[in-house]
């Protein structure tokens, strides 16, 4: 177990240094040059220039770079004067973080139960109405629940309040806007599982030994169910992470998603190279957290330190 | 007894009528079209987007107005039976802009799906087939790109390619190709090792053979499944990104960019959000079931 923990580990710096690097090369193939505004004196631009190591060659360019991420200094916001992007990042990321936390929850929670009910009550009425919520939430676009939501639950009736996020009542609606896409593909993808379990030998063998029906339910089939469930849950990750881009913008709510936009609507590129190495280490962290949990769950795991297929 | 001995009369064994095969063979792409007609929500899905796509095409035919023309004394005009479904903040008609927009957004969802699917049948076919070191570097380039999430990818890919609909084909096609690589390579590595593989290589086949007769026309069925589902995705991405202004470029038109500019006058005109979100909705509600159905009807492991 330790020796996969550490493999996964070293994996994990190297696909961060990796992504570091393609978002190097990446900005340096933009067209144009950050600092070329004719307003700009042209000492400054050269300053600015020798700031960033523009002027030195590319190997060194790229040296100190990669010195920087890891000192952890993602440096200045072109758009906002005087910002680092560190700074932008300390102030938004706890809303986002919020946001995207409330929605992983509602959506696993809700999407699992919602699964293991469909399954349990197959081809009833309970069934049905879980799968049309489960195929409307992947048809939908989050954009089109977000406004809806919010015009007819806040602007129409009054339930909630219409934008920001200041209070519980305030995180309630852009959680369901962001979480009901994750919330559609837990649902179906629990529900499958758990139909496939019901037919495996060892079902029919704890049903032979006479055990309850509760026990049958709780101890064997949900067990195994999840664990396909739990790896989609790390996958889904990014899909909320993207998802705040946009319920971010609806609900005017100040977190990594709008700025990300912003910079992309203002070319402003140390923000994008700085969120973006940002939403890597985010990724690549929950899927090592997902994996490493996905030891503890399953015990064959535990044993052989791989991941059987 | 005598008399029934001779009401039998031996007529002796036809051999050639006894190898004929009296029915005519099942084979199987007619067995899984034949699956796929009794799966009415499939059809139902079916129908829907070829609908639509006779829509696409003929659709902003059909009214007097094109997608981009101005009408600036008709501006925000609910639906009536001059603009069947109303005109937006610059009077243009949404009835012809929902149809070009069909086009713009099913073709981004068609072309940049074939893309990925060649790209990856590509790169995942000679990875998986003839292994060492090529594979080695593809899946680690894979697991590497895994990690940033796939509309960052599109964003970043974009700046550097420009706004607009062939960009986003081409972000797409470079972003959908790994997906695709992986689930090729692991379908080559999986049949490789079958027995009528081994049996076509000892009966000397080339590699090109092998790939063309029996490695692909194996792996069709699962391929032109994931093809329908890659679809949704790209439509379901393209309106995310005309959505957060980097996507379809005015004066050309989206779904994804109608539903954007119908969200900013959504408290005032909800019909210019409610109409194009109803269409990429069923869009995709349809490519889904109709890409499950096609799953069920194409799996071997279904048949009996």
């Amino acid at each position: 177990m330790s020796r996969y923990v550490i493999q996964r580990l070293i994996m994990a710096v190297v696909t961060i240094l990796a992504v570091a690097t393609l978002i190097f090369f990446l900005i340096r193939l933009l067209p144009g040059d950050p600092f070329s505004d004719p307003k700009v004196p042209e000492d400054i631009q050269l300053r600015q220039k020798a700031y960033y190591g523009l002027d030195k060659p590319m190997y060194e360019q790229y040296y100190i770079y990669i010195k920087n991420i890891v000192k952890g200094n993602l440096g200045y916001s072109l758009r906002y004067k005087g910002r680092t992007v560190n700074s932008i990042i300390t102030d938004s990321f706890p809303y986002s973080a919020d946001l995207g936390i409330r929605a992983l929850i509602f959506s696993t929670i809700a999407g699992i139960f919602m699964g293991i009910i469909a399954a349990l009550k197959k081809g009833k009425g309970w069934d049905n109405i879980t799968m049309i919520i489960a195929i409307l939430g992947v048809s939908v676009p989050s954009f089109v629940v977000g406004s809806l939501l919010q015009y007819f639950l806040a602007v129409k009736f009054k339930l909630f309040p219409v934008a920001q996020y200041t209070s519980t009542l305030h995180t309630i609606l852009p959680t369901f806007a962001l979480g009901i896409g994750t919330l559609a593909t837990l649902a179906r993808l629990m529900r499958t599982s758990m139909l496939d379990v019901v037919s495996t030998d060892y079902i029919k063998s704890a049903k032979a030994k006479g055990l309850k029906e509760y026990q049958l339910t709780w101890k064997h089939q949900i067990r195994n169910a999840i664990l396909p469930v739990v790896t989609v849950v790390g996958m889904n990750v990014a899909t909320l992470l993207t998802g705040t881009f946009v319920i971010e913008n609806i609900f005017a709510i100040p977190g990594l998603g709008k700025y990300y936009v912003l910079g992309i609507q203002n070319l402003d590129y140390p923000m994008i190279s700085g969120l973006t190495l940002v939403f890597a280490v985010f990724l690549v962290s929950t899927q090592l957290i997902v994996d490493l949990l996905y030891g503890f769950i399953d015990p064959r795991i535990r044993v052989s330190g791989k991941r059987g297929d | 007894m005598e008399n029934t001995l001779n009401k039998f009369e031996h007529i002796g064994k036809d051999i050639e009528q006894g190898e004929n095969v009296s029915r005519p063979s099942v084979g199987y792409w007619s067995d899984a079209w034949r699956r796929l007609k009794q799966n009415k929500l499939a059809m139902i899905g079916l129908v829907i987007i070829i609908i639509y796509v006779i829509m696409a095409i003929f659709g902003e035919s059909m009214v007097s107005f094109n997608f981009r023309s101005n009408d600036y004394e008709n501006m925000n005009i609910s639906p009536n039976s001059v603009h069947w479904f109303g005109t937006d903040a610059l009077g243009r008609d949404l009835w012809a802009r929902v149809w070009a927009g069909a086009r713009i957004s099913l073709m981004i969802g068609l072309v940049s799906a074939v893309m990925q699917m060649t790209l990856g049948v590509l790169v995942g076919g000679v990875a998986g087939y003839f292994g060492g070191m090529f594979d080695l570097i593809v899946m680690r380039v894979t697991e590497i790109l895994d990690s940033i999430p796939f509309l960052v990818f599109v964003i970043l890919i974009m700046m550097v390619v420009g706004s607009g609909v062939i960009p986003i084909i081409i972000a797409f096609a470079l972003t959908g190709w790994i997906a695709m690589a992986r689930l090729v390579r692991g379908q080559v590595l999986q049949l490789k090792e079958q027995e009528f593989m081994l049996a076509a290589k000892s009966m000397g086949a080339s590699s090109f053979r092998l790939i063309a007769k029996h490695l692909i026309p194996n792996m069709a069925g699962v391929l032109i499944v994931t093809l329908t589902m890659k679809i949704p995705q790209a439509i379901f991405a393209e309106a995310f990104l005309s959505y957060i202004g980097i996507g379809v470029m005015p004066p050309q038109t989206s779904w994804g960019q109608l539903a954007n500019l119908g969200a900013q006058n959504m408290q005032v005109f909800p019909y210019q959000l409610l109409i194009p979100a109803f269409f990429i909705s069923t869009m995709m509600l349809s490519l889904q079931i109709f890409g499950d159905g096609l799953r069920d009807a194409l799996d071997p492991k279904l048949r009996k």
